[in-house]
């Protein structure tokens, strides 16, 4: 993370914008306090009681992605890379996001699992089990930290707030949110930071639009800075690496579109929880494919600011001090907002900190109480137990990651590799998923050691990279083929060690395993109930990914 | 059995929020400066979006009216409120 100098970032904010912002906290404690009231059960509190309709946990499956760090980082990217930015989100995230709604949601849903790792214990072991459980809370506090240490980097910047004070006001209001009201309270503080964020960036802009003469005379403007052409296409330029990205199309569909993000948006608990807190098989497997259609337009409010502001804050792309990239947002705040829509826009940002946060948190407590401490530590407690260690488990998660905010303040670089370290995780569980979920001879053992090998295989060129063992283009570029590099060994380490050790028994993989469909992942269940063409998964899913391709002709 | 109590419904929250939101702005956009209008490159942005946010909450809080949330099923569903514990 780059540091934001104290004075040039500093936003004119009045006592409404400070009016609106503080009107945002109340309300979130309120959905806290008020959320409180409906926790009966574990389940309650761990899922919100599977009670949701799929529109709150689609928007909030968006939402839980939506941090401030994505948005910033997009602005960032679109401003250094132009338009192949919208890789990520039209080859990136939608087709994992529909594919996770259409194939393995009656997986997840119709298995009755609690958690990703509690899927992974049923259909392989308890190794396998407890990698993925261990592993996922630690990333799970640790980039609940991150997110922390940012919200507290932008305070600093725009408002000049301490940033101890905003770690400890950050971590207060979510730890109460989250303690009281459990993933409920996560789940609508997401929907309304959906809401909220929007109405910050669309007046940003507009006005940003208004200023660069529209679309036309922003692409116009676009061409005569270094980045020029290139940065208006998308494809045109990536049979080899000769473009922005630094990545030819293989590199794009197979690495970003396949392997990373199916890993990211299948595999990650904490997007896939909310879909799990739906309030039947439907309304689940419909979440990410809701998701997916705000998800076709965000970038018209982060990619196409991060091209205003290359055009027109002169200086932006510097190395360090004010004018790196990831400020085009900031700056752009600055520029162009008078206070009120300006304070909207801060509290965006900041409910978009709050609500990553919480998202990475809400996934901790759930893991940790059901993976970590139901499973091997204390196994028939009442279920008051259970919600009395998933709340001691929100503060101690929280602690933790203040922690690692102030470790992170001293160490800023070292964050981003931690981060980067977890994404790791990702590519090798989607293998190790798609193979078990559609190969019933899969044995327990497979699942452990491709799961294991699978990271070590990208951990190794990350690791190369850094060191400068290995040569790529980028970041971007090495992310790519780390996680190709993931699934390839995950599947085959999956083969190879199937034939050597013993499978499951059919009759324990009921429901978890495609073709021995307990009653919830046969053809009848996923296709019965809702009629109506608007609630269909398969539909909605299918109308989704051509708008991705259709959205790409005009920046080809 | 226990009795499940309802979760309220989010549309009310955003509703309230954006009306709440809509007012303030508008509000300033009504007296905007003209140094504030021209910081928007001549675009009067708060008149514009406090007329929108105000317009989204009326339009949840209306959602909220003539679709209220269906009555719970009078047999709460059993997994709901019990999940097993693990067994293998």
């Amino acid at each position: 993370m780059r540091t934001l100098a104290a004075e040039g970032l500093r936003l004119d904010v009045g006592i409404v914008d400070y009016l609106i912002l503080a009107i945002y906290f109340v309300t979130v404690l309120g959905v806290g306090f008020a959320a409180r009231r409906a926790i009966k059960s574990s389940a309650d509190f761990f899922l919100s009681g599977r009670s949701m309709p799929a529109w709150v946990t689609g928007l909030a499956f968006v939402s839980a992605n939506l941090g401030a760090l994505e948005i910033i980082g997009m602005a960032a990217n679109g401003a250094e890379y132009g338009l192949m930015t919208l890789h990520y989100y039209w080859i990136g995230a939608v087709p994992a996001m529909v594919f996770l709604g259409i194939v393995m949601m009656p997986f997840y849903y119709g298995s009755k699992v609690r958690s990703v790792p509690e899927f992974l214990r049923r259909r392989f072991n308890r190794p396998t089990h407890l990698f993925n459980a261990v592993s996922f809370a630690v990333a799970q506090m640790l980039i609940a930290g991150v997110n922390l240490y940012a919200l507290a980097l932008i305070l600093q910047a725009l408002l000049g707030w301490p940033l101890w004070l905003s770690i400890v006001i950050g971590a207060a209001i979510v730890l109460v949110y989250i303690t009281l009201g459990g993933l409920s309270s996560a789940i609508y503080n997401e929907v309304l930071q959906f809401f909220v964020i929007l109405a910050g960036l669309i007046p940003l802009t507009v006005v940003g639009l208004v200023k660069v003469g529209g679309i036309d005379g922003l692409f116009e403007k676009v061409r005569q800075t270094p980045l020029g052409e290139a940065g208006l296409n998308t494809f045109s330029d990536t049979a080899g690496t000769g473009n922005p990205l630094g990545a030819n199309w293989i590199g794009i569909i197979f690495g970003l579109g396949f392997v990373l993000s199916f890993g990211y948006w299948t595999t990650n608990f904490a997007e896939v929880q909310r879909a799990l807190s739906a309030k039947d098989m439907n309304a689940a497997r419909r979440t990410p494919i809701i998701g997916a259609f705000p998800k076709l337009l965000i970038p018209a409010v982060t990619v196409i600011p991060g091209l205003i502001a290359l055009v027109t804050i002169k200086g932006l792309g510097a190395d360090e001090g004010d004018m790196v990239y990831n400020n085009a947002i900031p700056l752009l705040m600055r520029d162009l907002l008078p206070n009120g829509v300006l304070g909207v826009a801060v509290t965006g940002l900041v409910a978009s900190f709050m609500a990553g946060m919480a998202a990475n948190v809400s996934g901790f407590n759930t893991v940790f109480t059901y993976d970590i401490w139901q499973t091997y530590i204390r196994k028939d407690a009442d279920d008051a137990h259970y919600i009395r260690v998933g709340r001691i488990a929100t503060i101690g998660g929280i602690l933790v990651g203040i922690g690692t905010a102030f470790i992170a303040a001293g160490f800023s670089n070292i964050m981003n590799y931690i981060q980067a370290l977890f994404s790791l995780f990702n590519a090798p569980l989607f293998a190790t998923f798609i193979v078990g979920m559609f190969w019933k001879r899969m044995s327990p053992w497979a699942g452990f050691w491709s799961l294991l090998l699978g990271f070590l295989a990208s951990l190794t060129l990350y690791v190369g990279h850094l060191t400068e063992v290995f040569h790529f283009n980028s970041d971007l570029e090495e992310s790519f083929w780390g996680a190709g590099a993931a699934f390839v060994t995950a599947v085959v380490v999956a083969i190879i060690v199937t034939m050597f050790t013993p499978s499951k028994p059919e009759s324990e993989l009921r429901g978890l395993v495609y073709g021995l469909g307990g009653d919830s992942t046969s053809a009848e269940t996923i296709i019965s109930g809702e009629k109506v063409w608007w609630r269909n998964p398969v539909l909605l899913g299918t109308i989704a990914v051509v708008l991705a391709v259709v959205l790409y002709i005009p920046v080809w | 059995m226990r009795e499940k109590n309802r979760l309220f419904d989010v549309r009310s929250v955003i509703g309230y929020l954006f009306v709440v939101y809509g007012v303030i702005v508008t509000g300033l956009g009504i007296f905007d400066t003209q140094a504030e209008i021209d910081k928007a490159e001549g675009v009067r942005i708060n008149l514009w979006m406090g007329l929108a946010m105000l317009a989204l909450g009326l339009l949840m809080l209306l959602w909220l009216r003539l679709n209220p949330p269906k009555p719970l099923p009078q047999e709460p569903a059993e997994e709901a409120t019990q999940e097993p514990a693990p067994k293998d």
